[in-house]
């Protein structure tokens, strides 16, 4: 048996774990959505208002808004640290990454909460 | 530490341009392809959201820009198009490692068969569900 000195903080595979965890999350919502989407009574305007309005829909809508900002962290993450060598360049493109997706998830928030 | 010595050169890049890649190759690069897509376009899709639950002039307005046309080819909706295709190959694809992580499918002949089926299912479904919403 290899035994391995494991060193690190681990975020790498807290990281490849949450990766895994949020798109099941996602799969599953996509699931939700579609048969949701199928059951409306008429393709119109107030119907898929109505869609979103419901206390379980506003939920798992916003879990699913939440697992794909942080699944895209990750994902977008990655492409820069394989593509990006530059480090002034990775760190501000990784902020510019991160403070988009804060906002964004603010604003998911204020659209399912309105209705 | 022992010391270490290459006893062949090993090759220092691949031209992605002149190996044969196979099919599995062609599935992961779109996985990442799609996905960087998907997050470019991630707060065009959040405002149509937006737009499409908000107040009436806001519905107006999510109506307008989708029926937007640039020389007469409806260029929001061919994007939108595309999305749904980057979208649909991002979640089959993703499925697929899903199961390889678990180690389901990792034989050569199912693995490509499974990526085979990644291309057929997502391509399938983006011209069904892309010809019912368009």
């Amino acid at each position: 048996m290899v035994k391995r000195l494991v060193v690190g903080a681990h975020y790498g595979f807290r990281d490849w774990l949450a990766q895994r965890v949020t798109a099941t999350v996602m799969a599953l919502y996509t699931v939700i959505f579609a048969v949701q989407l199928l059951s409306l009574p008429e393709h119109t305007n107030a119907a898929w208002r109505a869609m979103f309005a419901g206390g379980f829909m506003k939920f798992a809508s916003f879990l699913f808004f939440m697992s794909l900002f942080y699944h895209a962290w990750v994902g977008v993450r990655d492409i820069w640290m394989d593509y990006v060598q530059s480090i002034s360049v990775r760190l501000t493109l990784h902020v510019i990454t991160l403070l988009v997706l804060v906002g964004y998830a603010g604003w998911v928030a204020q659209i399912l909460w309105r209705l | 530490m022992a010391e270490v010595t290459a006893t062949k050169a090993r090759p220092k890049h691949l031209n992605l341009m002149q190996i044969r890649m196979p099919l599995p190759a062609y599935v992961s690069i779109l996985h990442r392809v799609s996905g960087a897509g998907l997050f470019l376009f991630l707060g065009g899709l959040i405002w149509l959201l937006d737009a499409s639950l908000g107040t009436r002039e806001q519905y107006a307005a999510f109506t307008g820009v989708i029926g937007f046309t640039l020389a007469g080819i409806p260029i929001v909706k061919l994007i939108l198009l595309g999305l749904l295709w980057s979208f649909l190959h991002h979640f089959c694809a993703g499925i697929r490692f899903l199961l390889l992580d678990v180690h389901v499918g990792i034989e050569l002949a199912s693995a490509r068969a499974s990526a085979f089926a990644v291309f057929g299912v997502s391509l399938v479904m983006t011209l069904v569900l892309g010809g019912a919403l368009w």
